[in-house]
């Protein structure tokens, strides 16, 4: 360390910081130089040889001017307190910097490459859907390549709680999403329940973006491999939510999909991806009707005949039964299975769970009953038919009596009035 | 309502001097039985504004006006309020009937020219009206209740028994549950909308023209709200019974003081306000039932 020549060095060093690391980070060192090239000259000569740069410090006596710029402008000072701390503290700029090995610096510098070291993350990389999205695509998540912090350190890009800021920058961008054909989720995702509890209670275990789309190897949700395609959703929800995934698996939707069939709802159908609600929320029970209906078309129709969807549509009144208060929510099972909510045994105990007083005979009232089917429900067909012929009969005849009515009495009034008049003519 | 004997002027306590050359007034409905009337048409207001959003809930209309309201749970509250006050104002009215009929031993309550259970001269009537409409005959003449009156009379009377029986077994479920049979209590929603909605048309259009709207009667009838019509209208309208009381000597007992204004005034206002509503409810039953929402 040669004291003398730092003052000389901090004249000079006017390369730009490598702000992106592998791949094709640009260093227009060149011209940098090139502007300073008297100062830089003033130096060679009072040294007499370049000077082979060895420890941090030695970079440091000149980059830790945090104000430091290349001539481009761009900053190349570092923040040596936080660089020290960071999980590369302990590694020599000229092992990331392997083309800088002295001072004056080279003409053309090579850019930073991490895949040195990282080779599997960089792999994972090039095969996921950021592949070639990005110029800098390891500063670009982990932020200031002077400042990695390992993950679990808060601040880290990819801590837990800044994972959803991090990955907004992009995907929070309009003018990105439109570019990409993207929706914005950030903004529905800081909404959803899993938002809050990463945003609001700092809560580690929540799910933020990578919790189910993996960190280096994103892929598609079309691609099979992907942790969000329609296949994988059960298991990647599953990672936290195993219960719900046991109960889902076991039901007939859970067991149609391991079967192969893809058109069963998964977890997102009625969960959705990124604006997931708590499940109590209002908003979320009236939503989720008609996602159910979307394949249970006639369950559906029946259903909007009844007190119970005619209550809910109205708003105000969300707490009466939709679809899953009766036939459970993931481990749906039909009627027949005597683990059924609806299964004859258990009715009583399920319309309980709202009525009170439910009894046998209150159990055999049908939530799906179709008045305009006579085989299945031949006494409500009837019913209904009778009081449709009662209506339509009455109106009809008074409709027209009413007509005729009117029609004969605004013919008397005429005339009454013109006779009235002809007599006081 | 049945026919009330010798019944006293009463309602509008206001003395009017008397004229010789005056128009003389005669009384038709009591006060009670007005303001049974009042409460009815409130309540039935009532029921049909809230009941209607729930029948047709997928429609526009009902979505803004239950949102309007403060949702469902103002709306079902409104109509299991309107409810009681109208099952209230049927027992009522039901005492009302059994005290005169066997407790006054009234005449004339459930057979005769007076009652309003139907006779054979109804049904001559039916076909002799419909004659005269079609210019085929003379205009029959009525007597204290021609059949159509006697008609909606019944057609209130059914259908409160009908929506209010369906209608509390709806609200009390469970309790309906111990003695109706389970496919009794989905036939209860089907009974509950198709009689209101046939109430509601039947209401809105063939009551409201038949008894307001209909040259002779437009825009208002007036009788329900003042009690009493004028001696031109009674001949007119009612001639047997004017006939008969006439000829029974008891046409003074039945005179009345004319109606006050500001009452008319009033009774105008409250009047016309309930047929706008009937009407915009009626257009509004009509686009949601075939508008197919």
């Amino acid at each position: 360390m040669a004291g003398p020549f730092f003052a000389l060095f901090a004249l000079v060093g006017k390369c730009r910081v490598l702000k992106g690391f592998p791949g094709e980070v640009d260093m227009p060192g060149v011209s940098a130089h090139r502007r300073t090239l008297s100062s830089a000259l003033a130096a060679v000569l009072l040294v007499g040889a370049p000077f082979v740069l060895r420890a941090q410090t030695d970079c440091l006596s000149c980059h830790a001017d945090k104000t430091l710029q290349d001539a481009a402008g761009h900053s190349v000072g570092v923040d040596a307190d936080k660089f020290h701390g960071s999980m590369h503290g302990s590694l020599s700029c000229t092992d990331c910097h392997t083309s800088i090995k002295e001072y004056p610096h080279p003409d053309t510098v090579t850019p930073v490459k991490c895949v040195a070291c990282h080779a599997d993350q960089a792999k994972a990389i090039g095969g996921s859907i950021h592949d070639g999205v990005s110029a800098n695509p390891c500063t670009s998540c982990h932020g200031d390549a002077h400042a990695i912090f390992p993950k679990d350190d808060p601040r880290s890009a990819v801590y837990p709680l800044n994972i959803p800021r991090t990955c907004g920058t992009c995907h929070a961008n309009e003018a990105l999403a439109k570019k990409y054909g993207l929706q914005n989720v950030y903004a529905t995702y800081m909404d959803s329940i899993h938002g809050y509890a990463v945003s609001k209670e700092g809560l580690l275990v929540a799910a933020n973006c990578m919790s189910c789309h993996g960190s280096h190897n994103i892929l598609s949700h079309k691609d099979a491999k992907s942790t969000t395609s329609r296949m994988n959703i059960p298991n990647t929800c599953g990672t936290c939510h195993g219960g719900v995934k046991d109960e889902y698996l076991n039901g007939v939707h859970g067991k149609a999909l391991v079967s192969g069939n893809e058109k069963v709802p998964v977890c997102s159908d009625c969960h959705t991806a990124h604006a997931i609600l708590q499940p109590t929320d209002s908003t979320f029970r009236m939503q989720s009707t008609p996602i159910c209906g979307s394949c249970h078309k006639d369950q559906l129709a029946t259903y909007r005949d009844t007190f119970h969807s005619q209550l809910g549509l109205l708003g105000g009144y969300v707490e009466t039964a939709r679809c899953w208060d009766c036939h459970g929510a993931h481990g749906i099972l039909p009627a027949s299975d005597p683990a059924s909510p609806v299964n004859k045994a258990n009715l009583i105990k399920t319309c309980g769970r709202c009525h009170a007083d439910a009894n046998a005979s209150f159990v055999q009232y049908q939530p799906h009953a179709n008045p305009h089917n006579r085989k299945l429900n031949p006494a409500l067909y009837y019913v209904r038919t009778f009081m449709n012929l009662l209506l339509w009969c009455t109106l009809s005849f008074f409709t027209l009596h009413t007509l005729l009515w009117f029609i004969r009495a605004k013919k008397e009034q005429d005339q009454a009035r013109l006779a009235a008049e002809a007599k006081h003519d | 309502m049945t026919e009330e004997t010798g019944a006293t002027p009463a309602g509008v306590p206001i003395e009017q001097p008397e004229k010789s050359g005056q128009e003389k007034y005669y009384v038709r409905f009591t006060l009670p039985q007005r303001y049974l009337h009042a409460v009815l048409f409130s309540s039935f207001l009532g029921l049909a504004a809230t009941g209607l959003p729930m029948r047709f809930s997928d429609n526009w209309a009902a979505g803004h006006f239950a949102k309007a309201v403060g949702g469902f749970g103002a709306i079902l509250f409104f109509h299991k309020f309107c409810a009681i006050i109208l099952t209230l104002a049927f027992l009522f009215h039901l005492k009302d009937v059994a005290t005169r009929a066997f407790i006054h031993k009234e005449k004339g309550m459930f057979w005769g020219p007076t009652s309003m259970v139907a006779n054979w001269k109804d049904v001559q009537d039916i076909v002799g009206h419909i004659r005269w409409f079609l210019g085929l005959g003379p205009k029959p003449k009525f007597d204290r209740y021609a059949y159509w009156e006697k008609f909606d009379y019944w057609a209130v009377f059914w259908g409160m028994i009908v929506i209010g029986f369906s209608g509390y077994a709806m609200w009390f479920a469970p309790f309906f549950a111990r003695f109706l049979p389970g496919w009794a209590l989905n036939a209860v929603l089907v009974v509950h909308g198709e009689e209101a909605l046939l109430a509601i048309l039947f209401i809105f259009s063939i009551h409201f023209v038949n008894t307001h709207l209909r040259p002779g009667s437009f825009p208002m009838d007036m009788v329900i709200f003042s009690g009493k019509e004028t001696e031109e209208e009674f001949k007119k309208k009612r001639t047997l019974e004017y006939e008969r009381v006439a000829a029974e000597g008891k046409l003074k007992t039945r005179e009345g003081d004319k109606p006050v204004y500001w009452w008319i005034n009033f009774a105008k206002v409250v009047g016309f306000t309930a047929i706008l509503i009937g009407l915009v409810l009626l257009v509004l039953t009509l686009i949601a039932y075939f508008g197919g929402a």
